[in-house]
Order: structure tokens, then C-alpha cells, then sequence
């Protein structure tokens, strides 16, 4: 697809862009919160037994361990 | 809609999770425990010898450690899961800003993974190296600190690049991208880590290798499941 047609459909897709009403607006932010959230625990929080636990897939997911 | 993109992003997480866990054991495992034994001084290589290479092939099955490879995989399975609600908020925000007509597409599918993985893997990597256990670095606060700093740029970065519409929208991704880099990550004034830099190498290689792979399975499985679940 060329940059112009490229473009001219993304200006037709923001004509068309639905209206988000507050529960989905809201829906998405939860989502956000929880992915967050669970990255947070998982991958950055220091707890001991957490640490223990998460240890080696931390380093290899290039999360700051220690 | 709540009840999709939580299972969306769940059910891609799960599979890139445990795939990118076991790719994890076999590649990246053995250099980690490598570096373990040196770290714990049971094998050091300073000195005019140097030392004899300690890295195993790939790890063997028989010497699977039941309790803290399970977990590696568990853990592996909830960090890909918290990546996947990220991912699927984001495509059900793109899909408001740009519908897609058509249905998922592994190649759509493949440029969300390929995104996930520059902006929170591959852009931290630039400043902070996947580290090997025993490696030199600063204060772990200002590590995280940056981290998710310049994970959350980077991505703001590429949807602004993405979905922006006009160029000064690009080039204020683009400053974003870079600013962190500028800026810098915090590194330690001394080097003393313990493992060998080629095992460190190697370790920053396949974890960027496996990271890469598991977000590609994740960002073509969320967009399926995603348009799958409509």
C-alpha cells in the first residue's frame, strides 16, 4: 500500500472512529491496571520468597534483579 | 468487553509464557547457572590462565530441577499474561482510532509482538543488558525506575508513531525513543562482575533471542484471540 492510500484510509478511519462510552474507557484502564500490576509482582517486586521464585526468569527476561 | 480482553490477553500470554519458559530453560538456563557458580566462587576466571569454558550445550532433561524451573515457567506464563493485557488494551484502543475491516492477520498480529518487544524488552536492553547473576550494577530502585520509565516512552513512542496521523507526531516519538538513552541508565562506577564477559554476552544474545520469539507467539495469538472473541 502506498504512503498516500495509506493516508487517505487512515483519515477515512478516523471519520469512522467509533465514540467510547465510560464503561469501555473504564474496561480498558482495568485491563491496563491489572497487566501493570501483574508485571509489577512478578517481575520488579522484592519480597524475598517473590525474588526466590521469580529469579531466573527475571534475569532472562532482562528485568533489573538485584 | 471487559471479559474479552482479560481472556485475550490471558489464553496469548499463557502459550507465549510457557513457549518463551521453555525456550528460556533450554537456551538461557545453562548460562545462568553457569555464572551462579562463579558468582559463588566455586569457579573464578581472573587470572593469567583464565578459566576452563563451563557452559553447558543445553540443559539436560535428566537434570530438570523440578521446584525452580517449574517456577521459571510460572513465572514466565505471569509476566507474559500481565504483557498480553497490555497488548490487548492497546489493539482495543487502536481499534477506536483505526477499525480494521478485516479480520486478524498473522502479519497485523506479528507487528503488535515485534512493538512489545522493542518498547519492553529491547529498548531497556540498550541502557540496562539482560545481567548475568553476579554482574556489577547500580542501585536496583534506579534500575526499576528507569526501566519502566523507558518501557512506557518507547511504547507511547511507537503509538504515536503508529497512529499520530501528522509527522510532528512522529518526531515527538521518535525525540521520546531517544530521550531515555539520553538521559541514560544508571550503571555502576566500577566493573566487577564475576562471570566471564562471553557468557554475559552470550546470556544478553538469547535473551533477547527467546524474548523476541515469545512476543511474536504473544502478539499474534492476543490479535487472534482478540478479533476471535468479538
Amino acid at each position: 500500500m502506498s504512503a498516500k492510500s495509506l493516508t487517505q484510509s487512515q483519515t477515512r478511519a478516523h471519520a469512522r472512529a467509533p465514540a467510547r462510552t465510560p464503561s469501555q474507557l473504564l474496561a480498558y484502564i482495568a485491563v491496563i491496571f491489572l497487566g501493570f500490576s501483574i508485571l509489577a509482582v512478578a517481575g520488579h517486586a522484592q519480597s524475598p520468597s517473590l525474588h526466590g521464585a521469580a529469579h531466573d526468569t527475571r534475569h532472562a527476561t532482562g528485568f533489573p534483579c538485584h | 468487553m471487559l471479559a474479552r480482553l482479560v481472556m485475550s490477553g490471558i489464553f496469548a500470554g499463557a502459550l507465549a509464557g510457557c513457549v518463551g519458559g521453555i525456550l528460556q530453560l533450554y537456551f538461557v538456563q545453562p548460562l545462568l547457572l553457569s555464572a551462579e557458580l562463579y558468582e559463588s566462587g566455586q569457579i573464578v576466571h581472573f587470572g593469567k590462565s583464565g578459566s576452563t569454558a563451563n557452559i553447558a550445550p543445553g540443559i539436560v532433561w535428566g537434570g530438570f530441577n523440578t521446584t525452580r524451573d517449574t517456577l521459571s515457567i510460572l513465572f514466565s506464563i505471569a509476566i507474559y499474561c500481565g504483557y498480553g493485557l497490555l497488548l490487548v488494551a492497546a489493539q482495543g484502543l487502536a481499534q477506536g482510532i483505526a477499525p480494521t475491516t478485516t479480520s486478524a492477520t498473522i502479519r497485523r498480529g506479528a507487528i503488535w509482538g515485534l512493538a512489545g518487544f522493542f518498547a519492553f524488552h529491547f529498548a531497556p536492553s540498550i541502557g540496562l543488558a539482560p545481567e548475568l547473576p553476579g554482574n556489577a550494577s547500580a542501585a536496583l530502585e534506579t534500575r526499576q525506575i528507569w526501566w519502566f520509565a523507558t518501557a512506557l516512552a518507547t511504547a507511547l513512542a511507537l503509538w504515536l508513531c503508529a497512529f499520530g496521523g501528522r509527522s510532528w507526531h512522529s518526531a515527538l516519538g521518535i525525540a521520546l525513543i531517544l530521550a531515555s538513552h539520553i538521559i541514560g541508565a544508571p550503571h555502576s562506577h566500577n566493573f566487577h562482575g564475576t562471570a566471564p564477559p562471553e557468557l554475559a554476552a552470550l546470556f544478553a544474545t538469547r535473551s533477547l533471542g527467546v524474548g523476541c520469539i515469545a512476543w511474536l507467539i504473544l502478539g499474534t495469538t492476543s490479535h487472534y484471540f482478540y478479533h476471535r472473541l468479538a
